[in-house]
């Protein structure tokens, strides 16, 4: 008796999390959808005037620009993640292992604002003086973003990699193949879905992230034309303009949220998907 | 046993919740919140900190979030008194107001930068992105980099209309949701330029004349510098008597004198 109500409870509140998802979802779709109708979804998507308060609602800029952002911090953060994965999985003595796996885990517990302020003092400063441009700007904040992204990608993929059966390493090895090549051509696609997954949830959460970009991309709304110029993503104008806005703006402000939630929605599906597979 | 105890536990925390509840609203009645525009908050916070001292049982918050969200937080009455750095819309003429003092917009540069005056035509030029290199302005052949602030921004609204007048700014522009954010670019890049509110100029940027009129605490009384706003204190018709007397404190002459050490411009 006593175990069927904890049981009972238990599932509610399981399902309550599912519950909050549902409430978010319906409430963002209900704010702001009206307005992507209103404004056209066309106009909305594939225009680049945003100036809200005068009835122009084009997020064009700010897509390309998450996308910008997230493709920067990608190629910049995956090779170095991947390099970081395959000397801790297969190079580095289990010993250090131990300490050096929670170390990069760790690095995804530094607040973001932290990043932001270091890339301001730090990051902004060097662009600006070496390579010109304002400093506040697309390459700024793609290298803050593949700092951030590397612990995700680093720790799933040093799973995913130490989850091939040894078996694998060993038959690769007695062939005569070298410790690289085993690496190379068995360990690592036999890791394949993993680490993509890996990859994919580093995407999610560079699209996803808001405060060290708001301080380090300059937020200007023209579609970036070089690495060095300053962009504005999706998530930064929301954290920017939420706080003024009312009537339509604040509408279309949610419904520039719809389209992030589309974004990474369909990010994490496939990543699901792909884990499903291995 | 453990559900026994789960049990005492539960009820022990929607105890300890309730209790918390009730404390709150004892203190509800000698607490003032004030909400609004981030240009006017250091000055309110300057206010608030000096009349609490006269008034110690008194407890006065202070809260940002910009002019629009300010007087819709009045109005939804989460805060007995909003702020704005701009004039009311239409929309909001259910609201009283008072302006409690007046406020220069700063057209500020590095200080490294040998440009001392502007006119308001090379203003518009510079932030629609028409003039783009500081040899417009009798410096070296270097870009511009002009510095905005975010849409809805008091601060923005009085700028687009003392100086943009009916033209938009350039989507070029950097965009930073602060006075203190704006400041610290200029400070740290000195081909930049930015617009903040006067009380908020330090050491660190320079203010640059307009029209040949530097901002000081005359020109910005007497108008003769042109950009210029009012800073308004909103609140439902009948406001509460904390915040009658709160008003009424910063009306009198210790409290525009307080405004006016802190680089304000008072009314009276």
């Amino acid at each position: 008796m006593k175990e069927k109500i904890i049981e009972k409870i238990l599932t509610l509140l399981a399902f309550s999390a599912i519950g909050v998802l549902l409430l978010i979802t319906v409430f963002i779709f209900k704010e702001g959808l009206p307005l992507i109708l209103k404004a056209g979804i066309k106009d909305f998507l594939f225009s680049a005037k945003w100036a809200p308060t005068k009835g122009h609602f084009g997020i064009l800029s700010m897509i390309i620009s998450s996308l910008a952002v997230t493709f920067g911090s990608i190629i910049m953060g995956v090779p170095l993640a991947l390099a970081c994965a395959i000397t801790l999985a297969e190079f580095c003595p289990p010993r250090l292992l131990v300490f050096l796996k929670p170390t990069i885990e760790l690095l995804a517990g530094i607040p973001s604002v932290v990043f932001g302020f270091l890339g301001v003092i730090l990051l902004v400063p060097v662009i600006r003086e070496y390579l010109g441009g304002p400093g506040l700007s697309l390459l700024a904040a793609s290298i803050i973003l593949a700092i951030m992204i590397l612990p995700t990608i680093t720790s799933i993929s040093i799973d995913s990699i130490q989850a091939v059966p040894l078996l694998y390493k060993e038959g690769a090895l007695a062939m005569g193949a070298t410790h690289w090549q085993a690496i190379r051509l068995v360990i690592l696609p036999a890791a394949r879905s993993g680490v993509v997954t890996a990859i994919i949830l580093g995407m999610a959460r560079a699209i996803g992230e808001t405060m060290a970009v708001i301080m380090v991309a300059g937020n200007a709304l023209k579609i970036p034309s070089s690495i060095l110029d300053p962009v504005r993503t999706l998530t930064s104008t929301i954290a920017l303009e939420m706080g003024y806005s009312a009537g339509d703006h604040r509408t279309a402000l949610f419904a520039a949220g719809i389209i992030l939630f589309v974004f990474i929605m369909a990010l994490n599906i496939l990543a699901n998907l792909l884990m499903r597979k291995k | 046993m453990g559900f026994k105890q789960a049990f005492i536990g539960f009820s022990l925390v929607i105890f300890l919740i309730a209790l918390g509840c009730s404390s709150k609203s004892g203190t509800q009645s000698h607490s003032l919140t004030i909400a609004g525009s981030t240009s006017v908050q250091p000055f309110a916070e300057k206010l608030a900190e000096i009349y609490m001292a006269i008034n110690p049982k008194l407890i006065i918050n202070v809260q940002g979030g910009g002019s629009t969200a300010g007087i819709k937080a009045c109005r939804e009455k989460a805060a007995q008194i909003g702020t704005s750095s701009r004039e009311l819309h239409p929309d909001e003429g259910d609201l009283t107001k008072i302006i409690i003092a007046k406020d220069g917009i700063a057209v500020i540069v590095h200080p490294q930068n040998p440009v001392n005056d502007i006119s308001i035509e090379q203003l518009q030029g510079i932030f629609s992105g028409k003039i783009r290199s500081w040899s417009c302005l009798g410096w070296v052949d270097k870009p511009i980099f002009f510095v905005n602030r975010e849409e809805g921004s008091g601060t923005r609204d009085s700028f687009e209309n003392l100086v943009m007048k009916k033209g938009d700014i350039s989507d070029e522009a950097l965009v930073q949701d602060s006075n203190g954010a704006v400041r610290e670019i200029i400070a740290n890049n000195p081909q930049a330029i930015g617009y903040i509110s006067f009380g908020i100029v330090n050491h660190q940027v320079k203010a640059l004349a307009v029209n040949s009129i530097l901002p000081n605490l005359t020109t910005i009384k007497n108008n003769r510098y042109t950009l210029t706003r009012p800073f308004i204190f909103v609140f439902p018709s009948q406001p509460t008597d904390l915040a009658r007397r709160f008003l009424e404190f910063v009306l009198s002459k210790e409290g525009q004198k307080i405004l006016e050490k802190e680089g304000l411009v008072g009314i009276l």
